[in-house]
This record gives C-alpha cells, structure tokens and sequence, in this order.
C-alpha cells in the first residue's frame, strides 16, 4: 500500500515537473531578444522543411477525405431526399472539424515527429552541446525558427485541407453522384458563417499547431541522449501531441457551439 | 562594454587560466566530484586522466559551464563560472574552444560550412575574409582538400580533425579536448596528438586534455592529473605521475586489470550466490 502511494506520488511529482519544464522552455523560445535580420532566412529554411515538405501529405489525405465525405453523405442524405444539402454537410464537416483536426493528426505525425526525432539527433550527437559552448544559443538557433515555423505552418496547412476536401468532395457530388452544381455550391455558401465557421476553424489550427509543435520540440530538446531515448521522445511527441489535440477539439468546439 | 571588459579580464596575465576550488558536483544522489581542487597553468597542455565513468567529460562541462557544481568555484581568469549570466558566460565561451568526443559537427553542413559557422555568428567579416580563414584553419589540421564534404563522407579521424578546425576558428585562448583519441587508428591518433601539440605551441594556446589512453596523453602533456572517485588521486609532470609508487596510479599507468580499482562490481560472496 505505502509502496503503491510512494509509486503515485513519485510519478505526480514527475508529471508535475515536466510540466513545469516545458512551460519553462515555451517561455524562454517565446520570450527572446528578436534579431529579426539574422533569424529570418532560418524561418524561411524551417517553413519550407516544416510546411511545404508536409504539404503533400496534406493534399492526398484531404483530396481522399473529402471524396469519402461526400460519398458517405451522399449515401444517407438520399434516404432522406435530401442529397441537395452535400454542399453544407461537406463544407461544415471539413471547415469545423475535418480540417483542423486531420491536419492536426497529420502535421503530428509528418512534422512532429520529424522534428522530435532531428532536435534529439542534435542532442545525441552532441550538436547543440558544441553550438552551446560555440556561445551559440541552440534555443535562438535551433528551436525558435523551427517552433514558429510549425506555428506559422499549421493554419495554412488547414486551410489547404479545407479547400482541397471541399474540391475532392464537390467531384465527387457533383461529377459522380449528379448533385446539381448550383445546388451544392449555393447551399454551401448558404450554411458557412465566416466567423462562425472559418474563424473557428482557423483558430482551432492555431491552437493545435501550438499544442504539436511545442511538444515536439521539447521532447528533442528534453530527451534523453540515447538511441532509445529518441525513440521514446518520438513516438511521445506523436501520442501526446495527437491526444491532446483531440482533447482540445472537445473543449473548443463546447466553447464554439456555446456562448463564443 | 561587456564583452571589451570581459576580453580584456581574458588578456590579463596570470599564472593560471582555470582554477578549480572545492568542486562538488552530484548526479542524482552519487557525488561525481567531492572537493576537488585542480589548475590549468596558462599556455600549457594540462591532461586529466583517469577510470572510465569517474567524470572527466563533466569536469569539461562544468569548467565550460554547461553544468552548475553544488558547491566549489571555477573560475577562468578569475572569474567564477557558475555565478556568470548567460550573455556573460556566452562571452567567455567565445574564447574557449572544444573539441567533443563525438565530434559534434553540423551533419547538414559541409566541413567548409561547419567551421565557418562561428566565425558568422560571432563576426561580421566580409564574406572573402571568411573563406580565407576557414582555409587558414583547414590547411593547419590539413584538411583544406576536404572543405566540401559532408561530415557523414568524413573518417572519425578526420571528422575530429575538422571539429578542431572549427574549434581554432576564433582563435581561442583555452581549448578543451575531449577523449580526442578514443576509437581513432594508430596514425589518426598520431596526427591528432601532433596537432593538439603543434598547436598548443603555436597558437600559444592553454589546453585541457581529457584522455585515458595514458601513453598518448602523457607523451605530450606537461602537467598531468588523476582523478578517481571524485578526487585527485595523483598530479604532477609526466616523469613524476610514471614514477609516482601509489597502487591505484600505478594500477591506472600500467592496466592492472585488479587493484585498487577492483575487477569484481561489488557483489555477495560468491559460493552462497551460487548455493
């Protein structure tokens, strides 16, 4: 019984304190002494290893969930009689939750792990050690760019999703299962609130991409300097990373459908 | 004004560069350094050498100040290193070098890349200038032929040989040398040896070297300390740390595998563990 208490106290205080370590390492990647003239060809660097090389996973998975969106809409709005609100059904599924969410996912997945798994090769190989002792700040050159590339990244990678899933879907209704255009299209427009919508979706992305690429980079940076410690780190940041997003969808959509 | 005040401290005289006093430093609850006291004349190659596991790479770190002792000061040119700020610490690095055990060069640069990389981020030198000193310091550790391979394309000889380049890059006063020669063929530890001491002589350097190849490291140290179980055990020139008749020198010297560090990890008797 003791032994069982010790065990739960041992692993809260831990818990405790590797929140408290993170929290400290946002902050001092948050906080810094901006030198925007040498920082932004890194940012630029990281967008394009962060961002575009996570764009193509991006399109297919959108392309697919869309089209599969449609069809599944399709199949039971025409029990109903009412295919002709595809348009609503698919825009709404994607921009609320489709979109933020299974970029979300993927950006874990694709650009968090990635990253996890380079910061940690940095440490084990002792890169960022010998950057540290080059008087070279591994935060301002290593992290920074890189968390604000993901920050920056994962919005726009959302918003690709929504329009590529409403295109792959809008095929799929209208060229396949003979929705007329006019009525997808029309009724679409109809149905999305801008703010409502849009607004909540984007800032659904934001959220998320704070939440994955903060744990991504510190679980390199916080990992431990073995071939079994980036492993760990790894798959960490993907499961974390991947839970609380869904975690934090719960939470922001009751606030979204609520009095926000 | 800091750093001219800071580098001037640098150029200021005195007879040692690192002076260590009353380090303690723990990991978790298993002391690492007890008491330790330890100096670095100025301009010679001071070798640190002792058992696997008894801490010489922290020494490096917590003389670097990459890691904070619990107790003891370590100062550099009289300044004591765990009391620094960053911007503070940052500025005394600047005029130290180190050469760590797995290189830790930059594997998505070039060897070219990878040593002009402090000289960009602490210097505002013409790009021309730049690339003359990148090859100035590739030619002394005779690599220039190599400037535009990966590190991955690099022997660990020579991927020691450019991480010393990079090292040299700001020209500093005190160099740090992790287990240089761990893992290296006998000609790359001939030409690393040579090289820590052609340019500790040349470029009027201080060097730290950390080693257990005993041989290697005291043929060219001038001073020599052994540490074990946290403590210096044996210091003195090489000639005197050969001679020195204490069994736990000795034993280190000459690869005793059993003495005063015992072969047996300490267990209960034998016969009732086998019964």
């Amino acid at each position: 019984m003791i032994n069982q208490l010790q065990s739960l106290g041992r692993i809260s205080i831990d818990t405790c304190t590797s929140i408290g370590r993170s929290g400290l390492f946002l902050t001092q990647v948050l906080f810094r002494k901006p030198r925007i003239r040498r920082s932004f060809p890194l940012l630029i660097r990281e967008l394009y290893s962060v961002g575009i090389l996570s764009l193509p996973i991006i399109l297919v998975a959108a392309l697919f969930i869309g089209m599969v969106v449609a069809l599944q809409g399709h199949n039971t709005l025409a029990k109903f009689g009412a295919d002709a609100q595809m348009g609503q059904l698919l825009a709404l599924s994607v921009v609320r939750e489709l979109g933020p969410v299974v970029t979300a996912l993927l950006f874990a997945g694709r650009a968090g792990s990635a990253l996890t798994a380079e910061i940690g090769l940095m440490k084990t190989t002792e890169q960022l050690a010998s950057m540290e002792m080059m008087a070279v700040d591994p935060l301002w050159r290593i992290v920074a760019p890189r968390f604000w590339a993901g920050f920056i990244s994962m919005p726009i990678l959302a918003l690709i999703f929504n329009a590529v899933a409403i295109y792959g879907g809008s095929w799929v209704a209208i060229d396949w299962l003979g929705v007329t255009s006019g009525t997808f299209w029309s009724n679409m427009q109809a149905a999305v609130g801008f703010r409502v919508d849009i607004v909540s979706g984007i800032i659904k992305s934001l959220v998320f991409g704070l939440v994955i690429i903060w744990t991504a980079v510190y679980q390199g940076y916080d990992c431990v300097p073995t071939a079994e410690g980036m492993s760990r780190a790894t798959t960490r940041t993907v499961v974390y990373a991947s839970l609380m997003v869904l975690g934090l969808d719960f939470i922001l959509t009751a606030m979204m459908l609520g009095d926000w | 004004m800091l750093a001219n005040n800071l580098s001037e401290e640098f150029l200021t005289v005195t007879e040692s560069l690192v002076r260590i006093r009353n380090l303690t430093f723990y990991r978790g609850n298993r002391p690492i350094y007890d008491n330790l006291d330890l100096e670095v004349q100025r301009g010679k190659i001071t070798a640190v050498m002792g058992p696997s596991g008894t801490g010489k790479t922290t020494l490096l770190r917590l003389i670097g100040g990459q890691l904070r002792p619990h107790q003891g000061q370590i100062e550099i040119n009289g300044r004591n290193v765990p009391t620094l700020k960053q911007a503070e610490l940052y500025e005394i690095r600047r005029n130290i070098g180190m050469l760590f055990q797995n290189s830790g060069l930059f594997t998505n640069l070039t060897v070219f890349e990878n040593v002009a990389f402090p000289l960009r981020e602490h210097t505002r030198l013409p790009e021309a200038m730049i690339r003359d000193l990148v090859l100035m310091k590739l030619q002394a550790v005779g690599l220039r032929g190599a400037r535009e391979l990966m590190p991955s394309e690099l022997s660990g000889g020579m991927a020691r040989r450019v991480a010393l380049a990079r090292a040299i890059a700001l020209d500093p006063q005190l160099i740090m040398y992790d287990e240089p020669l761990t893992g290296q063929d006998p000609i790359a530890k001939g030409v690393i040896l040579q090289l820590i001491k052609r340019l500790n002589d040349a470029l009027g350097l201080t060097s730290i070297l950390v080693s257990h190849d005993v041989a290697e490291a005291l043929s060219i140290a001038d001073y020599v300390y052994i540490v074990s179980d946290g403590k210096v055990i044996g210091e003195g020139t090489p000639d005197e740390i050969r001679h020195n008749t204490t069994s736990a020198i000795q034993q280190f010297i000459q690869g005793l595998p059993d003495g005063t560090v015992p072969f047996h990890y300490p267990a209960k008797n034998y016969a009732e563990d086998l019964l």
